[in-house]
């Protein structure tokens, strides 16, 4: 079974390349890592149509897990996981995590054949427990 | 939001509708960038600029369809082109009130279509009024449409004022001011101008 795939969203392209390089570097090939930066005019921002493209790069039958940024970010990757695929929408998750090091930890865990869930849980412990 | 008043929407008066809004949006653009600099990251006024002119490049195909339809691809729009979180927010009000209007509605449709858009976008921002937000102008204009009555364009209008400024003494609690904590106290909430400005734009039409 393939690994979950993980998708990092920056509202600066630099900062979502930079971080799934450094995904890439952890993990290598095992974990299909997409990254998407920037508004449709490609300045700081997020793209919906994008993030969607992003989501599918990644794809796995074992689902998705997404690291944001900012604000923004998480509203238009939320937005962007309504407009899959209805078969696609269930299986992609947002974790609330810091988006570098939680996208190398998802990744990690996902590298060893984690269920999506345990991903998830993975990258966010690394937030404070509310 | 259309037949506020006693108008029947045709496609003329759509147009005008959808090009004051679009006007107000693209006219305003350095006003409320300058408001979200304050509180927010700077984009809400570029962002939604893009978001209209990205409609107004289609406008005769808009102004064509029937009301409910447009206002779906108005929201499809914003939701693809805005580039922040303004996008998701203002096309889920438009896309929601696109799915619960009737093609030709009456005040009582209004209002309710108007509740059900603000309650898709107090899911879509996990917030609700008394935030800080452009729920604090929708709520109250909501209320006021469906207190209904006479001069109710404007009404609307004058409420909206009131509320985007009743913003500014408060805290922010979601979004990107809620950062700021007591430090977004004394700034106008930009989301909260940009849904008033869309609001008079409408009801200028609709009322003059």
């Amino acid at each position: 079974m393939a690994n979950v795939g993980i998708v990092i969203v920056s509202h600066s392209a630099k900062v979502a390349e930079g971080a799934a390089d450094m995904v890439r570097q952890m993990v290598g090939t095992a974990v299909a890592v997409a990254h998407t930066g920037g508004n449709p005019d490609g300045g700081l921002g997020t793209d919906v149509a994008a993030i969607m493209a992003a989501i599918n790069s990644a794809w796995s039958d074992a689902g998705v897990a997404i690291l944001v940024d900012l604000g923004g970010a998480e509203t238009n990757s939320e937005m962007a996981i309504e407009m899959l695929a209805d078969d696609r929408r269930a299986r992609v998750v947002m974790c609330n995590a810091p988006i570098v090091e939680g996208a190398v930890i998802a990744a990690t865990e996902a590298s060893g054949g984690a269920p999506l869930d345990m991903v998830r849980r993975a990258a966010e412990e690394l937030s404070p427990q509310t | 939001m259309s037949h506020v008043g006693s108008n029947t929407i045709d496609a003329a008066l759509q147009r005008r509708l959808i090009e004051a809004v679009a006007a107000t949006m693209i006219g305003h653009a350095e006003e409320l960038t300058g408001l979200d600099q304050a509180i927010g990251d700077g984009d809400h006024g570029l962002n939604m600029k893009r978001g209209f002119e990205a409609i107004m490049v289609d406008i005769d195909g808009l102004a064509a369809k029937p009301l409910p339809e447009a206002l779906r691809a108005i929201g499809t729009q914003l939701v693809m082109k805005v580039g922040g979180a303004s996008g998701p927010l203002y096309g889920t009000l438009f896309i929601t009130l696109g799915k619960e209007l009737p093609a030709e509605p009456g005040p009582a449709d209004t209002a309710r279509a108007l509740g059900a858009a603000i309650a898709a976008v107090m899911a879509r921002g996990k917030s609700q009024p008394g935030q800080k937000t452009m729920l604090d102008v929708l709520a109250p204009i909501h209320a006021e449409l469906l207190a209904g009555g006479d001069d109710l364009t404007t009404r609307i209008k004058a409420r909206a004022a009131d509320a985007a400024d009743a913003t500014v003494p408060m805290k922010a609690l979601r979004g990107r001011a809620s950062f700021l904590g007591d430090r977004s106290v004394g700034h106008m909430d930009p989301g909260a101008r940009s849904s008033s400005l869309m609001i008079a734009a409408v009801c200028d039409v609709l009322g003059g």
